[in-house]
């Protein structure tokens, strides 16, 4: 191989990636770290509520938004994610703004109206399924989409993510039962995010099972463990784990170890916990300590993520809410057989 | 004429094939058996789950998401409480997610008692139902009610829940189904798989004809001055019939509606017919406490309370946890005919 190739590559461990792709993953990286931080603000100044989010995901859920099939229909992919995926998001190309929206709640939140807490984005354009609070119900939706996508052809991959903790409901098994009926297996990459607990749990106390992904070996499904806070690594493993979707139709599971750099929630008071790795911190020093990337590219990435937050910040400010009239919109789609609600929900039939 | 059941069945087959149902799943709805009522026998997409009522809603969500038009079934409603939170959410989707998606999927679910079910096989649902804003909730009393309104429910872009009378299902109807045989043994002949071994047959399909039961219109069964019967499913024949006895024993004339749709439901039809009676009834077999037709019974109040002759009554099966299987508790735990008529003759007569 020529080296001017290979010295364009960073390495971890036996694997590689080219440094564009390292600092394209970096920017969307500080990108949304940028934007968690500033909404855990925003959730304490006032100018929104409660904050939840994905600080600490951020390597893993870039490296798979800049790998989602992104578009509309069963030839694409579908995203059933949880409450940690802005990341994802932003790599598949969501500006700042609209986080921003869905925090302070406006009427031009075009995720949920203002209505969902933040980080519950919901984008038909993309196939992003509407995020739920409620733990592990994405897991079995998945196989429905899948099921469209398999009859459709193409490579469309229902790709499901959650945490360590929700894989303790029964939606997890109830995934792996549907994904994989003889002769109807189904393109469903199983991502379990594996952040070592459920809100104040530690999974140590809770699950006896070495790894999530061996519950997938009953079923035949198979896995792999990733250290998820190293963004080469989550890059090859997202690409081989999609890529046997892609061609075999069938499922795999993905385990990604990850930090939680500000606890659950604001209900654990989203403060920086100090005793986990952060991604973004590792990750630049591997690209200043390579020699490959200077200093100055980096501060230059922070300081127009911390720019287009700012703006984006006081441009939301300006937006407006919703209406009380509001309430009911977008309750039922427009119907020819509903003699009551034609059009959608108008408050107790007349 | 075709029965209940029957009619559910080519509705389904009609929305196979023109209303474009992608699949009709659930536990034991495919061949062999085609569901345990029957309702799903010969169905083209017809297919068995696996035994998850979870998973056949998250399916039934995921299938109508990426643009396919699922029927779900779920075997009793008895086993669809462990759904209840996926079903809250199928309600939300559109709501929750500013419009980015609508969700037309149809649950059919047997509900009610009448078949000696005992604890688990007997339970209303329609309480629960009505709750789960974002669906709309039908229930027929017959087989051409149950044709339309399973097509309405297929045809309706939202998630419609279609709650079937289990004591009903084989009742035949007394209007016969756009395109269906005249001839009953015909019928039977064309679409009920023959018992034993089935492996070689196909259904021969009339060529059933589109017929729509609107969402949110209920049907005046019969027409009166004197008094107002709400119900549906399982008890609306048995009102039909006390009200009939009534009439000939008093000389009182009696509107009686049949809902058909729980929600949205006919507000319109419900609010005339207690503006022209001043006495109201309303019966169903649901539990009493939280009962859907308190809710009727507070709109009533609230809203036409100076309209009122007498005191409006409801009559509905006892709050206890279950319906025993000696038929000794299920006849004194859900209205049966004789309770029906002493309430309506208790109301057609009140001193006003």
């Amino acid at each position: 191989m020529p080296t001017e190739l290979l010295a364009a590559e960073l390495i971890s461990g036996r694997e590689a990636l080219s440094v564009d792709r390292c600092l394209e993953l970096l920017r969307i990286m500080i990108r949304a770290r940028v934007m968690e931080e500033r909404l855990i603000k925003m959730s304490k100044s006032g100018q929104g509520h409660f904050w939840i989010g994905g600080p600490g995901e951020e390597a893993f859920n870039a490296a798979l938004g800049l790998q989602v099939r992104k578009g509309q229909g069963p030839l694409y992919d579908y995203l059933h994610l949880h409450y940690r995926n802005s990341a994802t998001l932003i790599a598949m190309g969501m500006p700042l703004i609209e986080g921003v929206r869905q925090m302070a709640m406006t009427a031009t939140d075009t995720h949920s109206l203002g209505r969902n807490f933040i980080s519950h984005w919901a984008k038909a354009e993309w196939n992003v399924i509407p995020v739920t609070s409620v733990i592990e119900v994405q897991y079995v939706m998945a196989p429905g989409t899948a099921l469209v996508q398999k009859r459709a052809g193409g490579e469309g991959v229902s790709i499901v993510v959650g945490g360590d903790a929700g894989t303790a409901e029964g939606d997890f098994a109830s995934c792996m039962i549907w994904s994989t009926r003889p002769g109807n297996e189904l393109p469903v990459l199983m991502v379990v995010t594996n952040n070592s607990y459920g809100i104040s749990t530690p999974a140590c106390s809770q699950h006896a099972e070495k790894h999530i992904i061996d519950r997938g070996k009953a079923f035949g499904i198979r896995g792999e463990v990733v250290d998820g806070n190293d963004p080469i690594a989550s890059w090859h493993a997202i690409s081989r784990a999609l890529q046997y979707c892609r061609n075999t139709r069938r499922p795999f599971m993905l385990e990604a170890h990850v930090s939680r750099l500000y606890g659950h929630s604001s209900s654990s008071g989203a403060l920086r916990v100090k005793n986990e790795v952060c991604c973004i911190e590792q990750f630049e020093k591997k690209l200043l300590d390579s020699g490959l990337v200077e200093t100055a590219v980096i501060e230059q990435l922070h300081d127009d993520a911390l720019a287009e937050i700012e703006q984006a910040v006081e441009q939301v400010m300006k937006e407006p809410m919703p209406r009380p009239e509001d309430v009911e919109k977008y309750t039922y789609a427009p119907s020819e057989v509903d003699a009551v609600y034609p059009h959608d929900y108008t408050g107790l039939p007349r | 004429m075709a029965t209940l059941v029957q009619a559910v069945r080519l509705a389904l087959h009609y929305g196979e094939e023109h209303l474009g149902v992608t699949d009709i799943f659930g536990e034991d709805v495919g061949p062999p058996l085609g569901g345990v009522f029957t309702a799903t026998q010969g169905l083209r997409t017809a297919w068995n789950s696996p035994l998850d009522e979870r998973g056949i809603i998250g399916m039934a969500m995921g299938i109508a998401y990426a643009g396919g038009r699922p029927v779900a079934e779920i075997q009793f409603c008895d086993y669809g409480f462990n759904t209840i939170d996926l079903l809250k959410v199928a309600g939300n989707q559109r709501w929750a997610g500013a419009g980015n998606y609508s969700l037309p999927m149809v649950v059919m679910t047997p509900s009610g008692s009448g078949i000696r079910g005992s604890l688990y096989h007997s339970h209303s649902f329609e309480s629960w139902a009505s709750r789960l804003a974002g669906w709309k909730i039908v229930m027929p009393s017959n087989a051409l009610d149950a044709y339309g309104l399973m097509l309405s429910a297929i045809k309706d872009p939202n998630p419609v829940m279609v709650l079937l009378p289990k004591a009903l299902l084989r009742v035949r109807g007394e209007q016969r189904i756009p395109g269906e045989p005249e001839d009953d043994a015909e019928l039977k002949d064309r679409i009920d798989a023959p018992v034993g071994d089935r492996s070689q047959w196909k259904p021969r399909w009339p060529d059933v004809q589109p017929y729509f039961v609107p969402l949110g219109v209920g049907s005046l069964v019969r027409e009166g001055d004197d008094v107002t019967v709400i119900s549906y499913g399982r008890t609306l024949p048995l009102c039909v019939q006390a009200a009939d006895e009534v009439q000939r024993e008093t000389g009182k004339s009696i509107d009686v509606i049949d809902l058909r749709s729980i929600f949205p439901y006919d507000w319109k039809m419900i609010s005339q017919s207690v503006e022209k009676t001043g006495r109201v009834l309303l019966v169903n077999e649901d539990t009493e406490v939280t009962n859907f037709g308190e809710h009727l019974l507070r709109r009533i109040i609230d809203e036409q309370f100076y309209d009122l002759l007498v005191r409006p009554r409801l009559l509905a099966g006892k709050h206890v946890p279950g319906i025993g299987l000696n038929q000794i508790y299920e006849q004194n735990t859900v209205p049966q005919l004789r309770e029906i008529k002493r309430e309506l003759l208790a109301v057609a007569t009140e001193a006003a």
